[in-house]
């Protein structure tokens, strides 16, 4: 194992106008390690990660890679000095494979730049795939068909092929299951150990960050706070040092009383995703739905939500049949959904705020026929305060935000227009402690409040510490409804993968 | 405190919208100001008054043109719809039944059909609007041709004549028609669910659909409003030649969209300003009356124009880069 360090960053300053990203900020990472870099949003992670991978340039500050000072810093001379990151928001080609997709730029020719040697393309993506151990694509696929965890997969798959020796990883098991990520966790160690290449890992899940990672570094405002082994600071101490205040728990699910059935779905089929679902959503029930990625609990989501065509089955609300075919009539029923990709389907990404917060609810701001721009403020400015978003002003373009308040900002749409029922799908995927907790304590008064809320979610703690009763999807069918004080981590993992089956 | 924390709150985005538009702003007033140097003529209050008539029409489906684009759509049609409604409301003279607000009624209907046959194909099937509105501009054209067999109609309602030619004081009626038309859009626009609606289906179509937007309807009722700005547009610029011409508006589409795209309106969807399309069209009106007024050659002015829009499109993609 190589000594030192591989990459070392010295005081590195970022502003930008009106705000300080990075300030005389130190990072350091030695060969073969991963490092967990912490912090909350807005923190200055990916900033400082920019700056390492040559997407900006930095105001000052030394840059120190693989023993070598580094001047005229750019994209290509990151990659060309081994560093390459793989992004929390992803943006595969959509139209192309798996394997155009891994080695784009980079393509086997028979003859240079006019013909394509398919062949040696996917024979290499293949062996690449197998060599990762990735069994869930193949080097044909479409990216377009993949799910975020395979789409994920391929991230790494791609990393990995430019032979870095830093490989920066941003959230990257946020929708991943907890078997993927362990699988993903080996094939990091076994980088790790047998090639020397060094992880730096972003993630809000302490957990797996206690178990991968070898120090730990935490940023906050702009600053770094230090640098810790992994035995030498306790998960208490670190969201501490990373929110500078205690957070005294983490899911802090407060007992609601559980009422009258609200939502009730029988023997819903859509062809080709759900088979018949049937499950019962009390008042003041948050109903946890956990599986393995392409379970079917999105597409159950969607179903619910008007965007799928069901084929047959009833879906009662208060005891009526109602007939959802369109997202407006979900909306009209009181059903708000959550989306689990914010920047596909959530924001409206050259809009600002406002136009972000009030897209579903314009309507709730009409006096005499036309919208009044003063209950529109008045709107916004609650729903700003309420969910401690931080921004400028309500001006501001959604996408200069960083995800977690892009993620509160969504939250906000949606709970504006005060649901009954409201779908959640992975609401807490890249977001900082800090707001995870105001999210949870969120929901949790909202269900003491008499709201429903159904909650997908792939991180096992959240599903269990917020339900009150676990509902488990295995391609496309529930094999299991748990309450809560009988679910632990393998009776749902069982009924996830299909081993077990209450309806058989 | 919280007071003054909202007036500077929006004094900032005020002088931040300035500083958006600003950009193209200076543009118009630099030409102004170097035309009103180099010619005499540039500054009278007679020449200024041809500029805004003659943009006018341009300014007015350019209203449209920018709603279309801010949905990620295009319209090519504009033009040919000018030439069928000339067609058709100059046969009140001929027909002899010269109540004008039944034509201007029967031009509006018409245009909505035409803009419905846009937006129908455009968002139901979802296919292309470039390629479905540049067919319905040329088969547009080749029905305004029919109905006249080619021939230009003449013997127009006084009414109608006044509309294109006449005044109000010292302002033409094609100014103050242009003037409702665009703060009627800026009303639906800011004021109407409809109008935030067509942002947010440009931005994100997707998320629109999310935020229970009929976004299918809303699209097609997009061309709707655009084919009735044509309409009108055609109505009066028939009143201001005196006759009906089936080759009217010829081209005028380039203009209206160049006015749009000019003023600010992104063709990637969500942006767009009835401000940006007035001031994006007078950059395009002063333009060619300076070159008017400086006998440039209509073949180099067509230079000039294409070069002007490639410019303004280059600068606001500058600006948007400093941004970041």
């Amino acid at each position: 194992m190589q000594e030192g360090f591989v990459v070392q960053m010295e005081k590195i300053n970022k502003r930008f106008p009106g705000v300080n990203a990075l300030e005389d900020v130190d990072l350091n990472v030695k060969y073969g390690e991963t490092l967990a870099l912490m912090g909350e949003n807005g923190a200055g992670k990916s900033t400082l990660m920019k700056v390492l991978t040559g997407l900006y340039k930095a105001d000052s500050g030394k840059l120190v890679i693989d023993g070598n000072v580094v001047t005229d810093y750019s994209i290509n001379r990151a990659i060309e000095s081994g560093i390459s990151m793989i992004y929390q928001e992803l943006s595969p080609v959509k139209n192309l494979t798996v394997a155009e997709n891994i080695f784009l730029g980079r393509e086997p020719f028979k003859v240079k730049n006019i013909l394509l040697d398919y062949n040696k393309l996917f024979q290499n993506t293949e062996q690449l795939l197998k060599k990762l151990n990735i069994n869930e694509v193949s080097a044909a696929d479409s990216m377009m068909n993949l799910t975020v965890a395979k789409m994920q997969m391929v991230e790494i798959a791609k990393a990995v092929s430019y032979n870095s020796k830093v490989i920066i990883m941003d959230e990257p098991t946020s929708s991943i299951s907890e078997e993927e990520c362990n699988k993903l966790f080996n094939i990091i160690n076994d980088l790790k150990e047998k090639h020397n290449i060094s992880f730096i890992f972003i993630s809000h899940k302490l957990d797996e960050v206690y178990k991968i990672a070898d120090r730990i570094v935490v940023l906050r405002d702009g600053k770094s706070i230090g640098t810790w082994n992994i035995n030498e600071l306790s998960q208490n101490d670190l969201i501490k040092y990373m929110v500078g205040r205690e957070i005294t728990q983490l899911y802090p699910k407060q007992d609601a009383e559980i009422g009258d059935i609200k939502l009730s779905v029988k023997n819903l089929n859509v062809k080709g995703l759900l088979k018949n679902i049937s499950f019962d959503l009390h008042q003041g029930e948050i109903l946890g739905f956990s599986g393995l990625i392409g379970a079917g609990r999105t597409e159950l989501a969607e179903t619910l939500f008007g965007l799928h065509k069901i084929d047959s089955g009833t879906i009662q609300i208060d005891g009526k049949d109602v007939i959802i075919k369109t997202p407006k009539d979900a909306l009209k029923q009181g059903i708000a959904y959550l989306t689990e990709d914010r920047r596909s389907t959530g924001c409206f990404l050259n809009q600002n705020i406002r136009e972000n917060l009030m897209a579903p609810n314009w309507k709730m701001s009409k006096k005499g026929g036309k919208i009044d721009y003063g209950t529109v403020s008045k709107l916004c400015g609650s729903a700003v305060k309420d969910f401690a978003i931080k921004t400028p002003s309500l001006n501001t373009l959604i996408e200069s935000l960083s995800g977690g308040n892009q993620q509160k900002v969504l939250v906000a749409r949606w709970l504006m227009g005060l649901p009954s029922i409201i779908i959640v799908d992975e609401p807490t995927r890249g977001i900082d402690v800090g707001s995870k907790s105001e999210i949870h304590r969120l929901f949790s008064q909202l269900a003491q409040q008499g709201h429903s809320i159904i909650m997908i979610s792939s991180e096992l703690p959240e599903v269990m510490g917020m339900s009150d009763r676990i509902a488990i999807m295995h391609e496309g069918t529930i094999t299991g409804i748990l309450d809560r004080h009988e679910a632990d981590q393998e009776t749902i993992l069982s009924y996830a993968s299909g081993l077990l089956n209450q309806y058989e | 405190m919280e007071k003054t924390e909202k007036t500077s709150k929006s004094g900032i985005s005020f002088l931040k919208k300035l500083n958006q538009k600003a950009g193209i702003i200076v543009i118009l007033l630099i030409m102004c100001i170097i035309l009103s140097i180099v010619t005499n003529n540039f500054l009278t209050s007679r020449n200024l008054i041809n500029i805004l008539r003659q943009i006018s029409f341009y300014c007015i489906i350019g209203l449209g043109s920018m709603m279309v684009i801010v949905t990620c759509g295009i319209d090519m049609s504009p033009g040919s719809i000018v030439g069928v409604i000339s067609v058709v409301t100059a046969l009140n003279g001929v027909t002899g039944k010269g109540n004008v607000f039944l034509w201007f009624v029967l031009a509006i209907v018409v245009g909505a059909i035409f803009g419905a046959a846009n937006g129908i194909l455009v968002a139901y099937p979802g296919l292309p609007a470039f390629i479905v509105t540049l067919g319905t501009q040329i088969i547009g054209r080749g029905i305004a041709l029919l109905i006249t067999d080619g021939h230009p109609i003449t013997g127009l309602n006084e009414n109608l004549l006044f509309l294109g030619a006449g005044k109000v004081g010292p302002i033409p009626m094609p100014v103050i028609i242009m003037a409702i038309l665009c703060l009627i859009t800026w009303y639906v626009l800011r004021y109407t669910s409809f109008g935030r609606y067509i942002y947010a289906i440009g931005s994100n179509e997707q998320a629109a659909k999310i935020s229970g937007i009929n976004t299918k309807l809303v699209k097609m009722f997009v061309y709707v409003y655009a084919g009735i700005l044509a309409s009108i547009a055609g109505m009066v610029l028939t009143g201001r030649v005196a006759s009906g011409q089936p080759a009217l508006g010829e081209g005028y589409e380039v203009y209206s969209i160049a006015g749009a795209v000019i003023g600010g309106a992104a063709l990637s969807g969500g942006v767009g300003t009835v401000y940006g399309v007035v001031v994006g069209s007078l950059v395009i009106g002063v333009l060619n009356n300076g070159m008017d007024l400086l006998g440039v050659s209509s073949y180099w002015q067509k230079i000039a124009q294409g070069s002007i829009i490639i410019l303004a499109v280059l600068f606001d993609y500058l600006r948007k880069r400093n941004k970041q």
